[in-house]
């Protein structure tokens, strides 16, 4: 039965991953742009719902609309604006953006919200529980994760398939020159996609924030987590980032419960072995 | 007068690609290009298509200046091309191939343009084929793909790079008459072709370049037969 209970936790936990992760596998499925700013950005989407908690005295569900909002500009502008620019033939320059665009990140929150740990505060459900058969019980916020994570993929997949903007998206990852020969504008497509990838990261904050505390300087190491999601569900696959994801969560809950300190541990060998059996993760999609 | 190209010219470095290109094409006329290969006629499709920048010189279509447009807004203008390496979206169907070139080419919306969608598939004869990914087409069918792409965006001027290389006698008369087609129905035409004589089916008028110069106009048979293009062109192959 405990190991029901370790199962369901990591399940529940992959669906976080995995929201950590989408993003950052949307923007590199549509630009091959390797974001290293996404774990900080994620960050600022919990402190843009804490504010509005905090500070304007919001209820939860109304500040992560309005998060969401932010983060949706924050992102297009960033993309139009700034990083636009770094995409070309050489990867290394929007490495280095968004490599400098984390650190000001970090500082700039530092400044603003000081070095002080934070946690929003989900009320009632941050206790809730469904009880299960043989005393087994899932947590509402961790159950709540899940279902987001699946809901944010039914969507970005119709979206992808389903519409135009979807079709622009594929047709610019493809090939960047020709879709603009359709008469496609790449710089907005782009910026719409970052903007896309920062509402699921406003997202992705407020599920972090609820489910433990964070502060200005902890994106990096979230980062890790979202990139050996991507990798072991395999680039360009939304579902497989979930797998990835629960795959990730699974490996962290069952060292936690041999041994507490290997949590975070047996992640990352978990992430190495799937890195060297299949290089291109379980499902990938995205050749070249 | 559709298109307007007067002393027009690109280098790369000491390459010249055009040089002093001044070139008229009257709406609903079909033009031929011939040349020797690197003699510039790609790079003028490049040059009117806006995806390579004329060092000096003008282009306009109906009278407008065009000559600094960004190649996506040349697009919606009327300007469609086909490649000569047929460059599909690997990953997406034919349908949607040319669904997207119809959306963001005439900027509709997809369900005012499904019909005309079929319409192209038909006509290039694609529609059994509508639900294919892309990458899994054969050469014929990328080509036909390419230029199925380029009617969608509902061009006034169609450029055609080298469509009928490497396909079979059948084939090439096959696209021979979709071209024709295409011609009657009122769109202007520029053909870039080595396959001679599948150009000469259909052009009015043919144009030879080499370095990027034109060097004969006019008449199809005269410029054929006109001593500078047996020299340059038809000594080399």
């Amino acid at each position: 039965m405990i190991y029901l209970d370790t199962i369901i936790q990591g399940v529940l936990l992959g669906g976080l991953y995995a929201l950590f992760a989408l993003g950052l596998s949307l923007i590199f499925g549509i630009m091959r742009l390797v974001n290293l700013a996404h774990g900080d950005l994620m960050i600022l989407g919990a402190f843009a719902v804490l504010v509005g908690v905090d500070a304007l005295g919001l209820p939860i569900p109304l500040a992560a609309v309005l998060a969401g909002i932010f983060m949706f500009m924050v992102g297009y502008a960033l993309q139009y604006v700034l990083l636009n620019r770094t995409l070309g033939r050489d990867i290394l320059p929007p490495l280095l953006v968004t490599f400098g665009l984390s650190i000001i990140l970090q500082n700039g929150m530092l400044e603003t919200f000081s070095a002080d740990t934070q946690r929003l505060n989900m009320g009632g459900l941050q206790e809730a529980s469904i009880s299960l058969f043989g005393g087994l019980a899932i947590g509402m916020v961790p159950l709540i994760t899940f279902i987001s994570a699946i809901v944010v993929i039914l969507f970005l997949n119709w979206l992808f398939y389903s519409t135009e903007t979807g079709r622009a998206f594929r047709a610019t990852s493809d090939n960047p020159q020709i879709a603009q020969l359709m008469g496609i504008d790449n710089d907005r497509i782009f910026a719409l996609a970052m903007a896309l990838a920062m509402v699921i990261v406003a997202i992705a904050g407020l599920y972090l924030g609820a489910r433990a505390t964070f502060d200005p300087l902890i994106g990096p190491s979230r980062l890790i987590f979202a990139f050996e999601a991507v990798i072991i569900g395999g680039l360009g696959s939304f579902w497989g980032t979930l797998a990835g994801g629960i795959i990730l969560g699974l490996a962290q809950t069952f060292g936690a419960q041999i041994n507490p300190e290997w949590q975070i541990l047996s992640g990352h060998i978990v992430f190495l072995i799937i890195l060297v059996i299949r290089p291109k993760g379980l499902f990938p999609r995205v050749t070249g | 007068m559709l298109l307007e190209i007067r002393n027009l010219n690109r280098k790369f470095g000491a390459i010249v690609v055009a040089d002093d290109v001044t070139l008229d094409v009257e709406e609903g006329e079909a033009v031929g290009i011939i040349g020797p290969n690197g003699a510039g006629k790609s790079s003028l499709f490049n040059l009117i298509t806006g995806v390579l920048r004329p060092d000096s010189g003008q282009i306009s279509l109906q009278g407008k200046d065009i000559t600094r447009m960004p190649a996506r807004n040349r697009v919606s203008l009327g300007i469609g091309r086909s490649f000569q390496i047929p460059q599909p979206f690997e990953h997406m169907t034919v349908f949607e191939n040319t669904s997207v070139a119809a959306c963001f080419g005439r900027n509709a919306r997809e369900r005012d343009v499904q019909d005309d969608v079929v319409a192209i598939l038909h006509q290039t004869g694609l529609l059994p084929h509508a639900n294919l990914p892309a990458g899994s087409l054969s050469l014929l069918e990328r080509k036909r793909l390419e230029m199925a792409r380029s009617l969608a965006t509902n061009p006034q001027l169609l450029l055609l790079d080298e469509i009928a290389g490497g396909l079979t006698d059948a084939e090439c008369q096959g696209l021979i008459r979709t071209i024709r087609d295409i011609n009657d129905t009122g769109t202007t035409i520029i053909w870039i072709e080595h396959v001679t004589h599948a150009l000469l089916a259909v052009v009015s008028r043919l144009i030879a370049i080499d370095f990027g110069k034109i060097i004969a106009q006019g008449n199809p048979a005269e410029v054929m037969a006109s001593e500078v293009v047996q020299n340059i062109y038809l000594g080399i192959e």
